[in-house]
């Protein structure tokens, strides 16, 4: 009997979607990449996310979708073999959930120091530094990864900040991620990139920066939303 | 309690809190003591609760001999792993425990977030969020005693729980339009009746009504926050 088969509905330029793909290749799983075009959705992501219409999707054999990369990653984790995603002990276990949690909160201060302008901006710039900072110590000492010698759910989870962060600073040129201020980050960001896994999945950076740059406009207006909604 | 082992757990919270209840009624599914601290969070905040929770300062905070864990649905799916002796929130299959976690992350984001915004930003479009939210939480619920199926009263039912005793607040608060003599409320009873009964029915729990609050209480205190808000 062979084994259910695995889709995965995403779109290439999504951090989220890059969690779920990282996931899956790392527990060895092979999968079908349905590419998404979010400006027109598709049937197929009506009807596997039909509450919140968005990318990534996970879909295992018969069983209805899975949705939002978290709970995908974890799903993942625990019904695959291969090596574990999560830490195994209680209280690591408990902080790493925290900390994926605080990273996907303060998506938005992120968003706005990048895209936004003025006050707004400069207040969420130095929250998004801050927080950067507070990530930073999550960093085991001496080790290359947050997961420790391997990749692990934090480094998949923080995969944004190693890859799409130069990006979208790039674009804006707003510093977040600086040598100077996060120097242990940057190496970790460095380090991940260039894993012989997660590189297999990372959007190719010319891409990605030819996808992302007309965006702009768009951008800065959810920024200017996100700020007026404080 | 006497006689019970103290496992050594300390919960900081603030008796309204949702967020703080459902760790309460966790707690109490697991028959699990634990000692309660109210944590007055609309003064100053304790040192223990700043040194716990440096990120966030704020509650709930268990503490399990001394080491925090923070975050409610961390904290409940914690205490599934360390005390895999006492009643699962979660259920065993990891298909049905994702669709557990993608519920609650869906309370948190859209009840919790849509919920509050009636403080801050009474307007219709509040309204309708809302709406479309208890309409979509009604469905998932369908013919289901519990959101936990078959595993039975579970994760997405003591997420969801506390929130329903400001269901009343929700109506009540909700952007009144007072032209043409017409009420656009939020009448949770007409959107989401199964979901009226599905509240009555997690009542009916010892740990649920240990832990919540009449809805009349629930409303005064929003009355409150809503003066803090300065909105009326």
């Amino acid at each position: 009997m062979s084994e259910p088969t695995v889709k995965l509905i995403g779109c290439f330029a999504s951090p989220f979607v890059h969690r779920a793909e990282v996931a899956l290749r790392l527990k060895g799983v092979p999968y079908e990449l349905i590419e998404e075009d979010l400006s027109n959705k598709s049937d197929l992501l009506l009807k596997h996310n039909p509450v919140h219409q968005k990318v990534p999707v996970l879909i295992h054999g018969d069983r209805p979708a899975i949705c939002e990369s978290l709970v995908i990653v974890e799903y993942v984790d625990e019904v695959f073999d291969g090596p574990p995603l999560l830490p195994s002990e209680p209280l690591v276990r408990a902080a790493a959930r925290f900390w994926a949690s605080f990273v996907d909160k303060q998506f938005r201060e992120s968003w706005i120091a990048m895209w936004a302008d003025g006050e707004a901006q400069v207040a969420s710039a130095r929250e998004a530094k801050a927080n950067l900072t507070l990530i930073e110590g999550q960093l085991p000492e001496g080790k290359r990864f947050f997961g420790g010698d391997s990749v692990g759910y934090l480094d998949i989870v923080f995969g944004g900040i190693a890859h799409w962060m130069e990006m979208f600073e790039e674009i804006t040129g707003v510093p977040l991620l600086a040598e100077e201020e996060h120097p242990a980050l940057c190496r970790w960001a460095r380090e991940y990139t260039a894993d012989e896994i997660v590189r297999q999945c990372l959007p190719d950076r010319d891409r990605l920066l030819a996808a992302l740059t007309p965006k702009r406009d768009t951008f800065v207006s959810i920024a200017k939303a996100m700020a007026t909604q404080k | 309690m006497a006689g019970e082992k103290n496992v050594g757990l300390v919960l900081l919270d603030f008796w309204v809190s949702p967020f703080g209840q459902r760790c309460r009624i966790a707690l109490a599914e697991k028959g699990l003591p634990y000692e309660y601290v109210e944590e007055n969070i609309m003064a100053v905040k304790s040192d223990r609760l700043l040194r716990s929770n440096p990120v966030y300062k704020h509650i709930p905070v268990l503490l399990h001999d001394g080491r925090t864990i923070t975050e409610s649905l961390i904290i409940l799916q914690h205490l599934d792993q360390v005390f895999p002796d006492t009643r699962p929130l979660l259920p065993a299959d990891p298909y049905e425990r994702a669709h557990a976690r993608f519920w609650a992350d869906y309370v948190d984001k859209k009840v919790y977030g849509s919920g509050s915004k009636m403080y801050t930003e009474p307007q219709m479009q509040t309204n309708i969020e809302m709406v479309d939210i208890l309409k979509t939480l009604e469905r998932e619920l369908g013919e289901k005693e519990f959101f936990g199926g078959e595993h039975g009263f579970g994760f997405v039912d003591v997420a969801l729980i506390p929130f329903t005793a400001w269901f009343e607040s929700f109506d009540r608060y909700s952007f009144k339009k007072k032209s043409f003599d017409r009420y656009w409320g939020v009448k949770v009873a007409e959107v989401a009746p199964k979901l009226v009964s599905w509240a009555a029915r997690c009542q009916e729990r010892e740990s649920v009504s240990n832990s919540l609050y009449s809805p009349e209480k629930v409303y005064d205190f929003a009355g409150m926050m809503r003066k803090d808000f300065g909105i009326e």
